[in-house]
């Protein structure tokens, strides 16, 4: 049985908790109090993971920490279809690639919605420029990829982890007063991750509209 | 940094209801006794901690930073401070001797807990509107504290309390899958609501565990500008399986639903004149609140009525 030691608001747990539900794969949830209780500082989990970060996952005897080497876990070994992780030297490097970017986007975008929201004490006018860099770069490589007939972060012609990896806090941006009007690849792509056929959301996110569901 | 503070747009001063009143600053326990917390209350600086007692202090913040050693000892121009309902409350101005009773906090059986203070980008009136709204439970709340197709609000009454200055609506009842950590199934839930401060509400909710009582969930808004508030949400439940973390986490999932609904609404602060938003048969105790407010003579975050 999988296990999830889990945070409601956190978007980092939520991209397990999106990736398990479209695998259709059943787990348990442990909360750990990340606000106000700031459990995962407390001793039994930083047992679990020495870095204190939410999310960790345990599968079996497995500890794993860090939602983008869990996404990696999960798809490698759950997602018999194999396209969520796929098996291929030059895509895997392409979604870690995306991964990587994923932690920069939680760098500041989630750092910018601590600060406002949870009075973590970031920088929250240098959070949000950073945020904005990044989504810039990503409207442009999106918006280059709709030209190509490309919907996803990457070349597959499905979506991958990548896409549930920067998902989540390009979704909560607003709440770290980070405006995606802008953005408008990026905000068209955010529509497509949340018509994936096993979509859920989480308290923050809400599901496309069922009116402009494509036949 | 001096010319860009010049830039910004002085604050409008809090009316004198306003600056007078009761406002929690922090849950008292997550206040670190002997550091330095930081929070804006009326868009003025705050600092806080706790002395050895375990009492909250609060006084203008000066050069203290977040996180810096303090002895409470020596604070000696504090502001005024209560310690209630697990909350410390402090206040600018000249405040009443007593603050609202919320009797029920004190029963000996009940679990008592802070669910976290959150910021949220909307005037605190806003808020304590959106509290007071049942319309939005089947499409922000879904499947939690409402469902289609029961989206009705049933007729309920509204009253000012003359007696206790508090807005008070009962007979709300609503059909809910979840209204509870506690709840095992859907049920007809019936509510009351209580405004017993311009910018604080508490809400009663039939108990899925005992008929006989009722849950009770507060929030307290902490006003930091006219646009910006702090959440502090307290939870007074009867529920005996139910752990506290269990018990926050499902208010927590319920507030951070609303949290972008309230962001997105424009004003950020609260029009109280009665054309500036056209109400529903539903919006019944909004339109009493805002009267309410407008009659206090409350200019802070909201859009007064032209006179």
């Amino acid at each position: 049985m999988i296990t999830l030691y889990d945070f409601e608001l956190s978007g980092n747990c939520y991209k397990l908790r999106l990736l398990m539900s479209i695998l259709n794969l059943p787990y348990e949830i442990v909360p750990v109090d990340f606000f106000p209780g700031r459990e995962h500082k407390s001793d039994w989990f930083l047992r679990l993971n020495p870095f204190g970060q939410l999310p960790v996952l345990q599968d079996g005897d497995l500890t794993l920490s860090d939602s983008g080497a869990i996404l990696a876990y999960l798809a490698s070994k759950y997602d018999g279809s194999g396209l969520w992780f796929p098996n291929d030297p030059a895509i895997i490097a392409e979604v870690l690639r995306w991964h990587a970017v994923a932690d920069d986007i939680t760098a500041t975008s989630s750092a910018a919605r601590l600060a406002l929201g949870y009075d973590y004490p970031f920088d929250i006018e240098k959070s949000q420029k950073g945020a904005h860099r990044i989504f810039r770069i990503m409207d442009e490589h999106l918006w280059f990829g709709e030209k190509q007939g490309r919907d996803w972060l990457c070349t597959p012609a499905h979506p991958t982890t990548a896409d549930i990896a920067c998902f989540p806090y390009v979704m909560l941006s607003e709440e770290g007063g980070i405006s995606r009007q802008d953005y408008p690849a990026l905000r068209r792509w955010t529509d497509r991750v949340r018509r994936i056929p096993g979509f859920t959301v989480m308290s923050g996110i809400f599901p496309a509209g069922k009116a402009l569901e494509q036949a | 940094m001096a010319d860009k503070v010049e830039t910004k747009p002085m604050p409008n001063a809090p009316d004198p209801v306003t600056r007078n009143l009761w406002y929690v600053v922090a849950a008292t326990d997550e206040l670190p006794p002997g550091q330095v917390e930081t929070t804006m209350l009326l868009d003025t600086n705050l600092a806080m901690t706790r002395g050895a007692d375990g009492e909250p202090v609060v006084w203008l913040r000066g050069d203290e930073e977040k996180g810096d050693e303090i002895d409470a000892e020596t604070i000696l121009d504090r502001l005024p401070v209560k310690n209630a309902y697990g909350y410390t409350w402090t206040c600018l101005g000249t405040p009443d001797a007593d603050l609202f009773p919320i009797p029920e906090f004190a029963e000996p059986d009940r679990k008592n807990m802070s669910c976290g203070s959150i910021g949220i980008h909307v005037s605190a009136p806003r808020a304590v509107e959106n509290f007071l709204d049942m319309g939005h439970f089947p499409y922000v709340h879904t499947d939690i504290l409402g469902a289609e197709p029961h989206t009705e609000v049933k007729e309920y009454d509204v009253e000012v309390s003359e007696e206790r200055d508090e807005v008070l609506a009962t007979r709300c009842r609503f059909i809910q899958p979840r209204a509870a950590k506690s709840a095992t199934s859907a049920m007809e839930v019936e509510y009351v609501y209580r405004v017993p401060h311009p910018f604080c509400s508490v809400l009663y909710k039939s108990c899925p565990e005992d008929e006989s009582r009722q849950d009770v969930i507060g929030i307290f808004l902490q006003p930091m500008t006219e646009e910006s508030c702090r959440a502090h949400l307290l939870q007074s439940m009867i529920d005996s399986y139910s752990t506290i973390k269990d018990m926050r986490r499902f208010q927590q999932t319920i507030f951070g639903q609303d949290k972008p609904i309230l962001e997105n609404q424009y004003p950020k602060k609260l029009p109280l004149d009665p054309r500036a938003e056209t109400p529903i048969r539903a919006d019944k105790s909004a339109i009493a609140y805002r009267r309410w407010l407008s009659q206090k003579g409350i200019t802070y975050g909201v859009i007064p009525q032209a006179s």
